[in-house]
């Protein structure tokens, strides 16, 4: 089941459902036909559209909204957190083309910081599918959850099968002794390969697709950290505020420490290009993952935030 | 400048082959073709005409200022540097390489770009920061910053031209690609900005609207500039999105373009008036 189809389902079952878009129609192509006025475009306005779904959740509707990952999360920062996350409103945040999925947009389309703000916002739970599937066994809790809600839309089709989404809970892959690989989106491709290269290695590989960011499996990111020799968190986000820094928090948290080899974009957009060409350039394809990450010897030596003179 | 008719060919000539580097670069992971289109005539004409803007002063702080702010129309203004002498045509085939800086939206890694842009409604305030230092130097730079029609959507727009109505910015050019679509479909069938020359005149801008494709009507219209002393000068330019293709002209479904490498070659043949194209490439590639 797609996307589209899985939403179309649910609106048209639960007639709470408004699907709204900033007039960005991909996910929602044939939605307008099949859902009549509950299919709201507000045209290019990220800050309205949040701002009248607000004002839908207040009379009991459920809006479901679309824009590009980086107006939705960042344009409209502030009516999200303010009109969404103050009220505690069932406000549904789709977000499209997040973290490397904007491929040849620029900087202006990267969304590498949606993470580390909407976690931020008190009440707002926040998501990150690995792929269409795992998308469409997360949503169906998600919408009907009291809270407001961001997703990183990822509906790009791999061959694996997820287990059901459990709330708060992430999917353990597999356990591993010497590493585990902590990741979420559409690096999970990417990790799935990166961990084949490590077996063959010889190591005791675990992976585990955090799916849920916040609420955050802390029990499963602790078991990882407490039984495999390295935890590598890998995230197409910045190094700042997104899967390192919860996992450093937790850490933290629980008075503990543990060898963590952080891959993420440090202090830098990245290289504008096609996907496959940016993963690579940027070092982010399984086997240069898999180098990194047999490459790695330092223990306990974390990255400096570097904070580059350089201008996009 | 003489406004010639050999002068008018010159333009001509210059926007035919600023679109036949736009269609070339509609492949291989694709382009804005229709935007760019839509907007090549108006870039040529200030790039040429208007505006003091040339590879040799672009460290000159009394340099006149062009801002991109529809920003995925940028192949035309690729196209417009290639032709003037600002980039080198050869990499104008480097387009989405990682070993360059051409991509779907305008960076500053390009000489002559003046500002990042991709995010709609943002460079209208950001050509009034650089106006407002203009008037406060006492300069005589102009800045034009052009903007789509989808884009006016976007609040931000309309704030800018409240402020630059509240500071006189005479020196300031809101120039509107006006090719009456958005991603999607027709700006009017969506959230409606007609009547456009009366909502910009009731915010306080001096306002002309001409065909944005008659070299004739753009040099009619900035050869008037400033239109009127303390006012925000507006130039709502009607245009056609797709400009010179009929097979894409007009067409709500043809925003985002990844055309195959025949159709290319079908399409420049139909540039230069030869028979429609048979598109089969995949539509509605949404951004």
């Amino acid at each position: 089941m797609s996307y589209e189809e899985l939403l179309t389902e649910t609106a048209l079952s639960d007639d709470r459902f408004i699907v709204m878009t900033a007039e960005n129609r991909a996910l929602v192509r044939n939605i307008p036909a099949k859902l009549g006025n509950r299919f709201i475009d507000t045209g290019i306005t990220e800050q309205t559209m949040v701002g009248a779904a607000a004002g839908l959740a207040l009379r009991g509707r459920i809006p479901v909204i679309h824009a590009l990952a980086s107006f939705l999360s960042m344009r409209a920062f502030e009516f999200v957190r303010t009109d969404a996350g103050i009220p505690n409103l069932p406000v549904k945040l789709s977000s499209f083309i997040p973290g490397f999925l904007s491929d040849g947009n620029g900087p202006t389309h990267q969304a590498l910081e949606d993470i580390s703000l909407m976690r931020g916002i008190p009440n707002i739970t926040v998501f990150a599918p690995a792929d269409e599937d795992d998308l469409v066994k997360m949503l169906p809790q998600i919408w009907n959850h009291p809270n407001p809600s961001y997703v990183r839309i990822n509906t790009r089709k791999t061959d694996y099968q997820h287990t059901p989404f459990e709330w708060g809970k992430a999917e353990i892959i597999a356990k591993g002794d010497d590493v585990t690989i902590l990741t979420y989106g559409l690096l999970f491709e990417q990790a799935l390969i990166a961990t084949d290269i490590l077996k063959k290695e010889g190591l005791s590989v675990g992976l585990i697709n955090i799916r849920s960011l916040k609420p955050i499996d802390e029990r499963a990111i602790l078991e990882a950290t407490r039984d495999s020799s390295l935890t590598v968190t890998l995230e197409d986000h910045f190094l700042t505020g997104g899967l390192y820094s919860i996992v450093a928090e937790l850490l933290l948290k629980h008075g503990l420490t543990a060898n963590i080899l952080p891959i993420a974009l440090n202090e830098k957009w990245f290289k504008p290009s096609l996907l496959p060409n940016v993963l690579e350039y940027e070092g982010f394809t399984g086997k240069q993952i898999a180098e990194k990450i047999l490459g790695y010897k330092t223990f306990y030596k974390q990255p400096e935030i570097s904070i580059p003179q350089f201008s996009e | 400048m003489q406004f010639t008719t050999t002068h008018i060919n010159q333009l001509e000539a210059t926007a035919l082959n600023v679109r036949e580097h736009i269609i070339k670069m509609s492949t291989d992971g694709g382009c804005f073709v229709g935007a760019s289109l839509s907007a090549a005539d108006l870039i040529v004409y200030l790039y040429s005409d208007f505006l003091n803007i040339n590879k040799n002063n672009l460290d000159d702080p009394n340099r006149d200022y062009l801002f991109l702010s529809k920003g995925h129309d940028v192949p035309a203004l690729y196209g417009t540097f290639a032709e003037l002498g600002l980039l080198e045509k050869e990499r104008l085939k480097n387009h989405l390489s990682v070993n360059d800086h051409i991509y779907w939206h305008p960076n500053t890694k390009i000489p002559g770009i003046e500002f990042h842009s991709g995010s709609l409604g943002h460079l209208p305030s950001v050509a009034i920061g650089v106006a407002m230092d203009i008037k406060i130097k006492g300069g005589t730079n102009k800045v034009v910053c052009i903007m789509g029609d989808g884009e006016l959507n976007e609040g931000t727009c309309w704030e800018a031209v409240l402020v630059a109505n509240a500071y006189k910015l005479d020196n300031l050019i809101f120039v509107i690609d006006r090719n009456q679509f958005q991603a999607n479909m027709a700006t009017e069938d969506l959230v409606p900005l007609e009547p456009l020359y009366d909502k910009f005149t009731a915010f306080g801008a001096a306002v002309k609207r001409i065909n944005g494709h008659s070299f004739e009507a753009l040099h009619e219209a900035f050869s008037a500039y400033p239109f009127q002393t303390s006012k925000l000068n507006v130039v709502i330019a009607d245009t056609v999105r797709g400009r010179g293709l009929p097979s894409i002209e007009s067409r709500a479904d043809r925003w985002f373009c990844n055309f195959t490498s025949s159709e290319v070659e079908d399409l420049l043949k139909e540039l230069h008036g030869e028979h429609l194209t048979q598109l089969t490439s995949e539509t509605l590639v949404v951004r």
